[in-house]
């Protein structure tokens, strides 16, 4: 990979008075930052010309793997297709081009987008209303234990200070909270991987500020026993969130808000389809159930009459802020167009069919990885590792093996639940073919596994790169280009 | 079905039911309890072909007017050069994840590096983080890790020139985190030194958080600032505009610990205000209390340099609770977009876009100010950002403005309007604009 088209770093392709760009020339006539005021040496960065920096970023991606590669079933990230139409509305310099504060009459498309489609993912979550501001999944579970605490703050129930989690939970629940300035607590998970009930009713008290839910769960199993948990929690006085991050499989069988859910954050970069971007921008909106709009994030869109207009205050002692704007609100335009894509009536069959592509790997394979929890699971489940531990390969080897055949990873070493944990999940995009090639690949690898473990353990051998020396990179920091070269 | 995202023919989804064991799709859900099913319709549009969502986005796109654009406030309308969306467009890049997988992620581990690198160069400090959400958010941030690297602190002290609309979101994080914000007062639109100075002498400050240029596009002198805060163990941190960065005196020169903002000023499109991308830098000594991703450098064990995230133990899914902050990714599209801006523009184009929006804010100034309609608010130098006062009816004047086409600057006060210039605005457009002015008082 260390040739001098793509192990280069940009540093190292720039030469002293080369130029990348054009600009105007400049007719104002030259006004001078006051001395003080500038910077005492240039920023040192780098000097190419257009092509060289082309071809530099055009050689990068193709050490990259994305969905359009191949098949990505990296558990709880939900890797579906991100369709083309998406990327050219967002694109639509009406929209590209829009200054965040223009005049409300010269933005009445765009407020309208931002209203329609608060108002189809409450159509979509059986909730009341939504804010499309936060930027991501974990920034959309802050801005929801916020709305919670300042519902709580607004009634003088001031004690309420502590958030329950399932052990199972993703580690930014715990975060968020920890955040938002909230103590968590654990509770159990039964043998059968769903909350523990009885564990949860001793966890209960006038301290509970929530109980945060993530439906399916990292299992990618259904809590059943909802029914009785927002009974529990409601009685005690607490809220219930409802971590989208797992919402696809949920599409077209129900909804958070008819399960008794207050409040919930959408993952728009995982059921909405919106690209991952390599680690973002993502949207993460947040509904609330009727009752606790007050308490959503400024700025909002209302409708008055056939006009839209922007909300600046909610009235209340605090408003929630959680950017400036109106949020990723590219990613949402993505989002929206996706949904009127789907509309009605194929948004139906969403859950049912990337749940059946889950199912279909998980029995044809099960034999040969061992599956912890038998029963029928949602988008995606849990295998702890090769059935046969005999031969010393462990989760890590399989899932860089895979890489060797042209597929990403699962999720790998997490739910922490299982030593061995590797999470897959298909998504409805994939085929049965797709699906058939990735289970023969898996079942491969097992017979590897036994007759060349070697082959297994120093995976993998056909990527550009090999395995990274990760226990170097923290003992020894190198972050900057100028650190590099010293 | 017969659906283009659904790939199953109704054979297919038969065979894939019986070997899992199921009868029919329904079966799949058995183990949801039938009083939470929602058998309902979901109160959305019939679906749409291509067709007719490219017609549906053109009429409300006909909704939203163009205007050139002369205001600010957090969102430029910068040049972007056709580089850079052409290539972060390109689906290796697009439709990945987060690098968990280094050995098939080197691209986006690799341009993460250059974006560290860049940003470290641009704000002059050591290192920094993959990138944030925005600028208000990272601000935010620093203000959390400046009360989890400083003892017996409880309180963050932010200027009065900053941004209200950042300061609304370190306030939002500050009430539900439980830690104070204290405003230190401006004085001609710039901070007040002595005020912040006996406030830090009073204890328990974690950190002062100024901007630059600030709200008001004043470049503020922050001599002494630095010493001030370290003289009481509290740290120093520079919210700035990423692109004015290439001609001022960088945070890291100004002493700061931690340098934070907004990206979106390197061409980033304004799109109603998002996406955008955040960044952090900080000193070595703070590295491992910096929240967000981290890319270093490392080997392969085939010898070669490669990259990969590090410092993970800082991060959620590892320390869950007790981590830095709850965020788990990046905006890692946006960082690549800073990297590749930075690229084409190089060293000396940052330079030159800085300096031709500057001179574009100062003949505009000029203008207006000769026109005896307006007066300076401030007696300060700016950047490409200035307040002036308008001795007319504001509200009119903006009307006019848009009348012919033009956003003229944010209302920031009854009678003062807040412009900002561009490399993208010519001659023209500014003469235009001030010439409306003066045919509006006529």
């Amino acid at each position: 990979m260390n040739n001098r088209l793509y192990g280069n770093l940009i540093f190292e392709l720039s030469k002293p008075g080369r130029r990348g760009y054009s600009l105007p020339k400049n007719e104002f006539g030259h006004h001078e930052v006051p001395a003080k005021m500038r910077r005492n040496e240039d920023a040192k960065l780098p000097e190419c010309d257009e092509l060289t920096v082309v071809r530099h970023y055009t050689n990068l991606s193709a050490n990259n793997f994305g969905v359009n590669n191949g098949f990505y079933p990296l558990g709880s990230c939900t890797m579906k297709y991100n369709p083309i139409i998406n990327e050219e509305i967002a694109a639509l310099p009406q929209f590209a081009a829009l200054h965040p504060l223009q005049p409300e009459d010269t933005c009445q498309g765009a407020l309208q987008v931002y209203y329609d489609m608060q108002k189809a993912l409450s159509a979509i979550t059986g909730l009341e209303e939504f804010t499309l501001n936060p930027f991501a999944g974990a920034h959309g579970e802050l801005t929801g234990l916020m709305i919670i605490r300042a519902y709580h703050q607004s009634r003088g129930d001031l004690k309420r200070t502590k958030v329950i989690v399932p052990d199972s939970a993703h580690g930014t629940n715990p975060a968020s909270a920890a955040v938002c300035g909230l103590e968590i607590v654990e509770v159990k998970s039964t043998a059968q991987g769903v909350v523990d009930v009885n564990d949860l009713r001793g966890l209960l008290d006038d301290t509970v500020a929530a109980v945060m839910m993530t439906n399916p769960n990292t299992l990618g199993l259904f809590e059943r026993e909802i029914p009785e948990i927002q009974k529990l929690v409601h009685e005690c006085g607490g809220l219930m969130y409802y971590d989208g991050a797992n919402l696809n499989p949920m599409l077209g069988v129900c909804r958070p808000g008819d399960m008794g859910f207050d409040v919930m954050h959408i993952n728009l970069h995982k059921t909405f389809s919106t690209p991952h971007g390599g680690g973002g921008p993502g949207s993460g909106p947040v509904g609330v159930r009727k009752g606790l709009e007050q308490f959503l994030p400024v700025p909002k869109v209302e409708k008055v009459g056939d006009r839209y207009r922007i909300v600046t205050s909610n009235d209340q002692n605090f408003n929630v802020h959680v950017g400036e704007f109106f949020g990723n609100y590219a990613v949402m335009l993505r989002a929206y167009t996706y949904i009127l894509t789907l509309g009605k009536e194929h948004i139906r069959m969403v859950g049912p069919l990337a749940t059946l592509n889950a199912n279909y790997i998980k029995e044809a394979l099960k034999d040969v990885y061992e599956l912890p929890i038998p029963t029928v699971c949602k988008h995606e489940f849990v295998f702890n590792g090769l059935k046969d531990k005999s031969t010393g390969v462990t989760t890590m080897d399989v899932a860089k093996r895979l890489l060797d055949y042209g597929y990403h990873a699962p999720t790998i070493y997490f739910p922490l639940l299982f030593h061995e944990a590797m999470m897959i999940e298909p998504t409805e995009n994939e085929s049965k073919e797709t699906l058939d090639e990735f289970i023969a690949v898996l079942r491969k690898i097992a017979e590897e596994a036994k007759a060349t473990p070697e082959d297994v353990k120093t995976a993998p051998h056909n990527t550009p790169t090999g395995r990274v020396d990760d226990v170097l990179a923290a003992k020894q920091p190198i972050l900057t280009w100028k650190q590099l070269s010293n | 079905m017969n659906f283009k995202f659904f790939p199953h023919t109704k054979e297919e989804i038969e065979q894939m039911l019986k070997q899992a064991g199921m009868n029919s799709l329904d079966d799949l859900y058995a183990d949801v309890p039938e009083q939470i099913r929602f058998r309902g319709e979901y109160d959305l549009p019939e679906p749409m072909s291509e067709t007719e969502i490219r017609s549906l986005f053109e009429k409300l796109g006909e909704k939203n007017r163009r205007l050139t654009v002369f205001a600010g406030a957090g969102c430029y309308d910068h040049y972007t050069p056709a580089v850079v969306p052409n290539i972060i467009s390109r689906s290796e890049f697009l439709t990945s994840y987060t690098p968990y997988q280094a050995e098939i992620s080197q691209g986006t581990l690799h341009y993460i590096f250059e974006y560290q690198s860049m940003m470290a160069e641009l704000t002059g400090m050591d290192v920094s983080n993959a990138s944030m959400y925005d600028g208000s958010t990272a601000t935010a941030e620093a203000a959390i890790m400046a009360l989890a690297s400083t003892k017996k602190t409880d309180t963050v002290l932010v200027s009065a020139s900053v941004d209200p609309k950042v300061l609304n979101v370190v306030k939002t994080y500050a009430h539900f985190h439980g830690f104070n914000v204290e405003l230190i007062p401006e004085n001609d639109g710039a901070t007040d030194k002595a005020h912040m100075d006996a406030r830090l002498e009073k204890g328990g400050v974690a950190g002062v958080i100024v901007q630059q240029p600030n709200y008001h596009g004043i470049v503020e002198d922050f001599t002494g600032f630095a010493d001030s805060c370290h003289a009481q163990k509290s740290l120093f941190i520079v919210n700035s505009v990423a692109a004015d960065l290439a001609l001022l005196k960088t945070p890291g020169e100004w002493g700061a610990d931690v340098a934070v903002g907004d990206g979106q000023s390197v061409g980033i499109p304004m799109a109603f205000g998002g996406p955008s991308v955040g960044y952090m830098c900080c000193t070595e000594k703070l590295m491992r209390k910096m929240p967000g991703r981290i890319v270093g450098k490392t080997v392969d064990n085939r010898g070669q340099r490669v990259f990969v995230l590090t410092l993970q133990a800082r991060e959620q899914h590892i320390r869950r609770q007790k981590a830095t902050s709850n965020i788990c990714s990046n905006e890692s599209l946006m960082a690549l977009f800073v990297t590749i801006y930075m690229s084409v523009m190089g060293k000396e184009g940052v330079k030159e876009a800085a300096q031709i929006s500057y001179d574009g804010a100062h003949y505009l100034h000029d203008a207006l100010i000769a026109t005896d309609l307006f007066s300076n608010k401030y007696e300060r130098p700016f950047f490409n950002e200035f307040c002036v006062k308008y001795n007319g009816d504001v509200d009119r004047l903006q009307q006019r403005f848009i009348e012919n086409g033009i956003l003229g600057g944010v209302k920031v006060d009854t009678d003062t309007l807040m412009f900002a210039v561009t490399e993208k605005r010519t001659k023209e457009e500014i003469d235009k604009l001030v010439n409306i002015a003066k045919e509006e008082k006529l």
